[in-house]
């Protein structure tokens, strides 16, 4: 093996195991948190707003009162779940118009890629703003319109992959054999699309997460009680003055979750990139 | 003499350890003359080549001596080897649609070393860039050298690749594999392109091909590599019609033969180039060599100038070329 | 490149057509009531219909669409719901503040990416290079609106350097409205800077792979030289066209941002209008929004031929 090609692989390796470190603390936290967290994450304490950390709240507490520490734990809930429903929206309608597309070939093809193309010229954010503008703010708004935004994502993904397979000879093969086009998906372009879809998934899962505290941040996301990360940090900034740590701790959150899902990311693409197991 | 070389020896960085891709190769060449190299992949002629211009990968380590003009080039620093290549050396390579970059036109990359190395301006240096790709026999120089390289074909760029070798009248000329990438019929043209300039210009040129007919129609001397260093030398007259060494005759005898009966068998020779991971104790031709003994394996090459000017390195050779 | 040019403005008009239609389908289209959303649940019938009327909205959708276009090419972007004021002049004002943020994040992106980039490639596989590619997955990651926070909260708040938000407008000079331009513009081009230079770095090796590379040396240029002047040529166009694209993130982006430094841009302009219920300020702004990152997109393919001869041939 080349020197390069070694060399890669130990920093892939090192690059999927401090990702998947860091995603499984992000996991971590939102499973504890809904069973524990050091205080309940929307209780109001008014008398012990803004402390400094210490023994009693590890991270302080927040303008009413609510732990950070705890609220931190419980908005690792929200990023979780509209990483993963959105997430998931776009896998399974995505692939499903991806593979459409690749089958249907020709002007439905064509027109279906184009119009993905066209939807990257609206990002998440952009096309999550204009939903809650139409709906109303609130998580559910949200996660559809990150969703929706992954589906041509997937979809153009799953059509390149799927037209490098469908013509392969041994997809020949089985359609001459007689075998339906649902069966072929399953059996021959699934797993051939499967690890290119395993990475792009971290990564819109990262993209997700930062929608979804943007969108939190601007009072479109998750509405109270419900602790958000986004929301935290708007918190924080109306008392930039009186408690500067308050904008740190929700924010490191967020960054080590998308670090973590992005080195993922990098690092299951290395490891399944078929040119280096090629070589083992 | 323009140019000695003694002794070099090129080692590439590699996983494990260094390996070892060119061992013992010594050779001169005078002003003016026509020096082949052949070899099959592997043989370390490109990395000859490489080391002679200073461009070898990253990391590669080369021991012995290259004399140029009187100067070692393995003891200058980067700074004076860039004042030399395109200047007093130059080199052509082998993939003439990709040599040239897509970006810029004809007639500025014939131009660049010009303005490097003679300081001329962009307009003047234009101007020799015509007259350069017209000497290379271009038809409508004015025109190639407005166009960029995706509109010309092969044969053009490679000629105005030799134009930019030769823009700064260099007193050697390296080819590698100049026209392997191109038509059998362009082939031919190239080539003879090449000798003439070079003859008229009293520049040398050190041919490298695998091709034993084109090394033999445009040098007068050739060196033939194997493994990482030379097995025999000499005019090619003499080496075509006398080969000793039992490489060089596999070699000969490989060719195709015009006129032979269909379905003849070509001859190949058996087994394979060894890998510059195995060390280079003794012959590297040795195993797949018809006339292997166990002292070949064993024992460092000797070089054995069996009649004039023509050397062969075997250890099955004795001093009148005969095999003991 | 005439020819070139010609077919790009083609695409350009056919996408900003399609844009229109998108955005006016998703605000317009979709289920739901405009004039139920902006006055609430409990509004009457009769209090819902007569705003209906007012906007416009119970009339057929083609003759809505037509109308909005038709008057947003002559200028007229409609009236405010919640300002009751003309758009355009709304929207110009706040043009005036979004366009330079987002030139100048852009730029600041590009400089930043083009020296880490290069920095990166020339160090290839040394401690500079990971050094920069570690930065750059942190810069990935940091959502743009808390490095915008952190900033203020460095640069405003402990050292005052800065103002910590707001923007005086260009009339109180061009480097006071600069000087607030410069945190936010910072914390929007972090991503796009990270993003650029990863690009920057990958496409310069792979044109550094190139044989015309060896050729340039062969001809006695420099490391140095042969980088600049042959292989990041060759880099620009898959750069330029990353940067394209990403631009439709930074605008995104500069939604968020605006809000943290209290910008009055187009940013804020959209979500105070959601909060305002003022449905057409929304559509206007997003379809401004749309035009001007299409209308790059545009521009970025004719610097991209402009560079490449092969694309300028290609159309004939």
């Amino acid at each position: 093996m080349s020197a390069s090609v070694v060399k890669s692989r130990g920093r892939a390796g090192a690059s999927l195991r401090f990702g998947a470190a860091l995603v499984a603390l992000l996991v971590g936290a939102a499973a504890l948190s809904l069973v524990w967290t050091p205080y309940p994450a929307a209780a109001i304490d008014v008398p012990h707003r803004l402390l400094e950390p210490s023994w009693a709240h590890w991270l302080g507490t927040d303008s009413l009162g609510h732990d950070v520490a705890s609220q931190i734990l419980a908005g690792a809930q929200v990023s979780i779940l509209v990483g993963l429903i959105a997430v998931g929206i776009g896998l399974v309608f995505g692939v499903a118009l991806g593979l459409v597309a690749a089958a249907a070939k020709g002007i439905v093809e064509d027109a279906i890629m184009k119009f993905c193309d066209f939807t990257f010229a609206f990002p998440a954010l952009l096309s999550a703003i204009m939903l809650t503008a139409t709906y109303g703010a609130g998580v559910v708004n949200a996660i559809v319109a990150i969703g929706v935004y992954n589906v041509p994502i997937f979809a153009k993904l799953t059509r390149a992959t799927a037209n490098g397979v469908l013509a392969r000879e041994f997809v020949l093969a089985a359609r001459a054999a007689g075998r339906g086009p649902l069966a072929i998906a399953l059996d021959h372009v699934l797993p051939n699309v499967a690890p290119a879809l395993i990475v792009q998934a971290t990564i819109q899962f990262a993209i997700a997460i930062l929608a979804e505290a943007a969108l939190s941040y601007l009072g479109l996301g998750a509405q109270p009680p419900q602790a958000s990360w986004g929301r935290m940090l708007a918190d924080a900034q109306n008392w930039m003055y009186v408690a500067p740590r308050l904008a740190v701790f929700p924010g490191v959150a967020v960054a080590l979750s998308v670090l973590g899902l992005n080195l993922l990311g990098d690092g299951l693409r290395d490891a399944l990139d078929p040119r280096l197991r090629a070589r083992r | 003499m323009l140019l000695e070389i003694s002794d070099l020896a090129i080692d590439l960085p590699s996983r494990a350890a260094a390996r070892r891709v060119v061992h013992d190769v010594a050779f001169s060449l005078e002003a003016g003359e026509s020096l082949g190299v052949v070899g099959e992949s592997g043989s370390g002629k490109t990395m000859t080549a490489l080391a002679l211009m200073g461009l070898l990968p990253e990391g590669a380590v080369v021991s012995g001596a290259i004399r140029f003009e009187g100067r070692d080039l393995t003891r200058l620093d980067e700074a004076e080897m860039r004042k030399l290549r395109g200047d007093r050396l130059a080199m052509i390579f082998q993939e003439p649609m990709s040599a040239l970059n897509p970006l810029h036109r004809i007639g500025a990359q014939v131009a660049e070393p010009l303005v490097l190395h003679r300081g001329m301006t962009k307009a003047a240096a234009w101007a020799e860039a015509v007259r350069l790709l017209d000497r290379v026999r271009l038809r409508d120089p004015e025109r190639i050298a407005r166009s960029y390289p995706f509109a010309l074909s092969g044969g053009e760029r490679q000629r105005a690749m030799i134009a930019m070798a030769l823009s700064c009248a260099p007193k050697l000329i390296i080819a590698d594999e100049p026209t392997t990438a191109l038509d059998v019929t362009v082939q031919a043209k190239i080539l003879d392109l090449l000798a003439s300039l070079s003859e008229r210009s009293n520049m040398a040129m050190l041919l490298v091909s695998h091709d034993l007919a084109v090394i033999a129609r445009h040098c007068r001397r050739v060196l033939v590599m194997y493994g990482g260093t030379i097995m025999e030398s000499g005019p090619v007259d003499a080496v075509l019609r006398r080969a000793r060494h039992p490489y060089t005759r596999a070699l000969l005898e490989a060719r195709p033969r015009p006129g032979a009966p269909r379905g003849e068998r070509l001859r190949a020779i058996a087994g394979a180039a060894p890998s510059s991971a195995e060390a280079p104790v003794g012959c590297p031709f040795a195993g797949r060599c018809p006339l292997t003994l166990d002292v070949c394996r064993a024992a460092p090459l000797p070089t054995i100038e069996f009649e004039a000017a023509h050397r062969v390195r075997c250890l099955r050779i004795d001093a009148e070329g005969r095999l003991t | 490149m005439f020819a070139y040019a010609f077919q790009r403005l083609l695409v350009l008009a056919a996408t900003l057509i399609f844009a229109s239609l998108a955005v006016f389908g998703v605000l317009e289209i979709l289920p739901g009531n405009a004039a139920e959303t902006m006055l609430g649940a409990s509004a009457t019938p009769e209090a819902v219909a007569a705003l209906a009327h007012k906007l416009g909205l119970d009339q057929p959708m083609a003759v809505r669409y037509w109308s909005w276009i038709s008057g947003a090419l002559r200028g007229d972007f409609g009236l405010s719901y919640a300002y009751d004021s003309p758009i355009g002049p709304i929207i110009a004002q706040r043009l005036a503040v979004s366009a330079p943020l987002a030139l100048l994040s852009m730029g600041i992106a590009g400089a930043v990416a083009l020296v880490a980039g290069v920095y990166s490639a020339e160090r290839r596989g040394r401690a500079g290079d990971a050094a920069v590619m570690a930065a750059s997955q942190v810069g990935l990651a940091v959502p743009n609106f808390w490095f915008g926070i952190l900033l203020v909260l460095i640069f405003a708040v402990h050292w005052r350097l800065a103002p910590a938000g707001g923007f005086p407008g260009w009339d109180e000079g061009t480097l006071r409205a600069l000087g607030a331009l410069i945190l936010p513009a910072i914390s929007l081009g972090l991503v796009q800077a990270a993003i650029l230079t990863r690009v920057t770095r990958s496409a310069l090796l792979e044109a550094l792979n190139e044989d015309f590379i060896r050729t340039a040396r062969a001809k006695g240029l420099s490391r140095r030289a042969t980088l600049w002047r042959h292989a990041l040529p060759n880099a620009m166009t898959p750069i330029l066209t990353i940067m394209g694209l990403q631009f439709a993130n930074l605008i995104a982006g500069a939604i968020v941002v605006e809000n943290v430094f209290v910008l009055p841009g187009l940013g804020r302009l959209i979500v105070q209008s959601i909060a305002n219920r003022d449905a057409l300020v929304v559509e206007d702004c997003v379809m401004l929004l749309a035009a001007f990152v299409i209308g790059l997109n545009f521009f970025v393919d004719l610097a991209c031929a402009a560079i490449d001869p092969r694309l300028r041939a290609h159309a004939q």
